[in-house]
């Protein structure tokens, strides 16, 4: 018995140490030289800054180029926040009736749900289509073209869910008079809360950290995203390493809070969801 | 829409209903449509307009239908079938990582260890950062000269390879960043896999007098496939489109030997060959949905089996 909890130790010891080198590292590079003068961070060890300068690299890195990273804080803080919103509730009615009622479309729509997931979008001609209705280069196509990228995985998630929800609940609603817009905004989608905090916490990280939609659909620096600045950032100012990780480290933290926040949520609706699915 | 349903007075639903239209009303078919027209707008006719302009020479505003002169283009180009053949290439060799380095690491953070939680956060936490944040530090990391990575090797006396500059590299090193940041869903799929799986199992086997390799080869790997199909699938469906890691990290270079599908898309897009890059989109296409179609076809017919 004693032998067994001291190889539990030991391996738990030697996976922390591994976890330190392969996983804590990279991060520990980024914090430092987020906290270091440009010239002793353009030598790209892993030092401890000789002065702390984080909040001073914060304040710079924010006024570059016009106070651009504030500015695209709130330009992604919106398309997250909206794209997401649109997602959860179209992709909840979509899985709701799906799961509910057996019609003929059902396999169509399967089918049309999975070739969401599977098919790369065509890149030029989404442009072509966001042109003709006017909505390129414009914040809303932008929301729009997120919505409609992440709704196939939202779909299978609340499909999913749905089933574990018994129907006897809807039937008593539906006695108790409750249309059906009513049956499912004040019914179903309260009971679909587990799920819908996995759909928010991994589409909002999805959509905040999505670079290729952006660069593709929302060219120019007045709509840029905190994604498209770092990448601009790093064209830039290649002698200002300090700032580039300042960057790096900022546009981290609302996923990382958000993580923290909903931890346990997140993996309890994988769990319903994604591998029961 | 609110409208129309609080408007409708009840006392008539009562007068007239069918039976059996009612409670088809309760889960009415319309749901469908608002995700169904954001669908049908900005992906279902974006995908079959490509099959279109890929046969074109397009500015965008004038087509010059040119037949299959695209894709003979697209594969007689050595930098571009240089691009077909290492998505394939990334596409593979990081979702079998994922899988392999997914189930061990859910089988071990789900066995008594200590600092199991800590364990399960670090290895969760790259997949928040950012794409392009990550590809930066990575790029700064495999430095050949200063990066750390080599800066640590020549600590042992090891003279580390230029990760991202030697061409024969250059794939590989982002492919195991790749890897970096996406083992750590995997092995929440895992970790969410095993645990599902009831320990009487475990139990019953241990009674029998089956090993701890025993046990994970005929009892948990098995009982994971649900997991595993998830982790092949959702890993090769990402490895196959990637572009942002490795744009942010070597833009296909050096040379071309780091370009995959995703990463000429651009590439042409920028040059202002919408034709031609949305060739290489249909292109991308044909090789995703022949390769994923198969695949999760085989893993249900093997799932319906059992």
């Amino acid at each position: 018995m004693k032998t067994k909890a001291l190889r539990r130790n030991l391996t738990g010891a030697i996976a922390v140490l591994v976890s330190i080198v392969v996983f804590l590292v990279p991060f520990a590079f980024i914090i430092l030289t987020a906290a270091k003068s440009a010239p002793q961070a353009s030598l790209l060890d892993l030092s401890l800054p000789t002065e702390w300068l984080l909040w001073q690299n914060l304040v710079d890195v924010m006024q570059t180029r016009d106070y651009m990273l504030v500015r695209a804080f709130v330009n992604s803080t919106v398309l997250t926040v909206t794209s997401v919103v649109l997602m959860v509730v179209m992709a909840a009615m979509v899985g709701y009736v799906l799961q509910r009622r057996s019609s003929r479309w059902n396999p169509l729509v399967n089918f049309l749900v999975l070739a969401g997931l599977i098919v790369p979008p065509a890149v030029v001609p989404t442009i072509w289509v966001l042109q003709t209705i006017g909505l390129f280069k414009t914040m809303p196509g932008m929301i729009f073209i997120e919505a409609t990228f992440g709704l196939s995985f939202c779909i299978l998630l609340f499909r999913a869910f749905v089933s574990t929800i018994p129907k006897e609940l809807d039937e008593a609603a539906i006695i108790d008079g409750a249309g059906p817009l009513r049956l499912f905004f004040q019914v179903v989608l309260p009971l679909l809360k587990p799920v819908v905090v996995t759909v928010v916490v991994v589409q909002a990280v999805a959509v905040f950290n999505d670079f290729t939609g952006p660069l593709y659909f929302l060219p120019g620096s007045d709509n840029a995203t905190v994604q498209l600045t770092l990448y601009n950032f790093q064209s830039q100012t290649l002698n200002q390493w300090n700032l580039l990780f300042m960057n790096i480290f900022l546009i981290t933290i609302p996923p990382l809070v958000m993580y923290i926040v909903f931890n346990r949520q997140i993996v309890a609706g994988m769990t319903s969801g994604a591998v029961k699915g | 829409m609110t409208t129309l349903v609080a408007s409708r007075p009840s006392a008539d639903d009562a007068l007239k209903p069918p039976k059996r239209r009612q409670i088809k009303s309760s889960y009415p078919t319309w749901f469908y449509i608002p995700a169904g027209v954001f669908y049908l707008v900005l992906f279902a006719v974006p995908t079959f307009a490509s099959f279109y302009f890929s046969l074109t020479r397009w500015t965008l505003f004038d087509t010059e239908f040119i037949g299959l002169d695209n894709f003979i283009q697209f594969f007689s180009e050595p930098m571009l079938v240089r691009g077909f053949t290492n998505t394939f290439i990334f596409g593979f060799l990081t979702s079998g990582a994922k899988v392999v380095l997914g189930l061990l690491l859910g089988v071990f953070l789900t066995s008594q260890i200590a600092a199991r939680g800590y364990l399960r956060s670090v290895v969760f936490f790259p997949v928040l950062v950012s794409t392009i944040g990550v590809g930066i530090t990575f790029k700064v990391l495999m430095d050949p000269f200063d990066g750390l990575i080599n800066s640590a090797l020549a600590l042992f006396g090891i003279t580390g390879p230029g990760w991202l500059t030697d061409p024969s590299l250059a794939l590989l090193s982002i492919a195991l960043v790749d890897i970096w940041r996406g083992v750590g869903i995997a092995t929440l799929i895992y970790i969410a896999g095993i645990a599902a799986i009831p320990p009487e199992y475990y139990e019953a086997a241990r009674v029998d007098g089956a090993n701890g390799w025993q046990r994970f080869w005929r009892i948990t790997v098995p009982l994971v496939r649900p997991a595993t199909t998830t982790v092949v699938l959702l890993s090769l469906i990402g490895g196959l489109r990637a572009f942002d890691l490795i744009w942010a990290m070597t833009r296909g270079g050096p040379g071309f030997t780091s370009d995959v599908i995703g990463s000429v898309i651009y590439k042409q897009y920028q040059a202002g060959f919408y034709g031609l890059s949305t060739a290489g989109n249909v292109v991308l296409f044909l090789v995703v949905t022949a390769i994923i179609v198969p695949i999760s076809l085989w893993f249900n017919k093997r799932e319906v089996e059992r």
